[in-house]
């Protein structure tokens, strides 16, 4: 009975459907609708897709993460139980390659989880210090991780590339910052002196290497530097909060 | 079988139709990368980066690539509209695609002697508003 009513169902729709596609009138008003919906839905997918994690807490926050109090560039909650430091060169090969582990812990460990970044750009790295500093560039338009995000999974174009500036510029102009000032920017006292800050806090901690990861104050030894170590000691590090 | 005016027009127009749907992609794919600062679309081109991410890439803040989308479904519509015989959207169909033939003119010129940088995916759409154009001129008029 059911599967009867379930056949003349579909045979009404049928009929139906034959019926408004016999009125031509009307065929044009439909294939525009569909290619309209099919464009909007697409897009809107792929934008849901590709876009970067948004911002927990403005940029530039106060943090104690190190021990003292001072500017640096934390993603997170600040009433985060772990926070990771990261020490890190955008220029450094193993660091591009932890960067994706790490923003997977972080999506993973939601609230739970703070990141900060610190900048220790190696002498090694004929473009590491630029870097830096177009990172710091981008942080006075309030878009420092959105440009740490770009240098590390880009890192084998520009690490190459013979003006490393123009492609800044251009990593600048993609995700929409002003590009007069960011040229300014980077040349600035301001963004120096904050790699440089950096650069003195990871040689008062006796750090050469990159990339050096702290977890709540404690060094994750360089053999841990995967997904499945630092989510041990992430681990570890939310059991001694839960302890205390 | 000798093809009418007629029969010759409405292929025109299914054809530009299917151009468009390829700009339409191609420009919806540019967009979201644009607002969202993705960049793997470059696959580790830097005159790729330098085009999309030059000044020119934006207009007011909002993305080129933002406008031909518009444009490129502007086409399709008034293409689709045209094959089924509406003729104000003949009217419109070629006022579209002679705007798009200029801003993609002014678009060539910038990236060849203002950025020295090409980008694929702005000379794909190229080709295809030249396609366009093509089809335009090539559309008998109708009386």
């Amino acid at each position: 009975m059911l599967y009867r009513k379930f056949l003349d169902l579909i045979r009404a729709t049928i009929l139906v459907a034959c019926g408004f596609f016999s009125m031509k009138r009307y065929l044009p008003f439909f294939i525009v609708g569909t290619v309209a919906l099919v464009t909007l839905a697409s897009g809107a997918l792929l934008y849901r897709a590709k876009r970067l994690p948004a911002l927990a807490i403005p940029e530039n926050s106060t943090t104690s993460a190190m021990g003292g109090t001072e500017m640096v560039h934390v993603r997170g909650r600040t009433d985060a139980p772990v926070t990771l430091v990261e020490f890190g060169d955008f220029q450094c090969p193993p660091c591009a390659t932890l960067a994706d582990p790490v923003n997977k812990l972080e999506q993973e460990y939601r609230s739970r989880l703070r990141l900060v970044f610190r900048h220790l750009p190696l002498p090694n790295h004929k473009h590491a210090r630029e870097a830096a500093l177009a990172s710091e560039a981008a942080s006075l338009q309030g878009r420092f991780w959105e440009m740490h995000d770009l240098l590390y999974r880009e890192q084998s174009v520009w690490s190459k590339a013979p003006d490393v500036r123009v492609l800044f510029s251009a990593y600048a102009g993609m995700l929409g910052l002003n590009i007069d000032r960011f040229k300014k920017d980077i040349e600035s006292e301001q963004a120096k002196a904050r790699v440089k800050s950096d650069e003195q806090q990871a040689l008062a901690l006796g750090l050469a290497n990159t990339p050096t990861i702290f977890i709540n104050d404690h060094r994750v030894p360089p053999a841990q530097l995967n997904h499945s170590g630092l989510r041990v000691a992430i681990g570890a590090a939310m059991n001694e909060k839960v302890l205390k | 079988m000798k093809l009418t005016g007629s029969r010759i027009s409405i292929s025109l127009y299914t054809i530009a139709a299917f151009i468009a749907l390829l700009g339409l992609a191609d420009a919806t794919y540019l967009t979201v990368q644009a607002l969202t600062g993705e960049t793997l679309v470059c696959g580790g081109s830097p005159d790729c980066f330098r085009v999309l991410g030059s000044s020119y890439a934006r207009v007011a803040g909002i993305p080129v690539a933002a406008f031909g989308t518009l444009a490129y479904f502007g086409v399709f519509s008034f293409a689709t509209f045209a094959a089924f015989g509406y003729a104000r959207a003949r009217v419109f169909l070629t006022l579209t695609i002679g705007t798009m033939f200029l801003a993609t003119l002014w678009l060539l010129y910038v990236q060849a002697f203002v950025l020295h940088a090409f980008c694929r995916y702005c000379l794909f759409s190229a080709a295809l508003v030249f396609g366009l154009s093509a089809i335009a001129v090539l559309v008998p008029s109708s009386r």
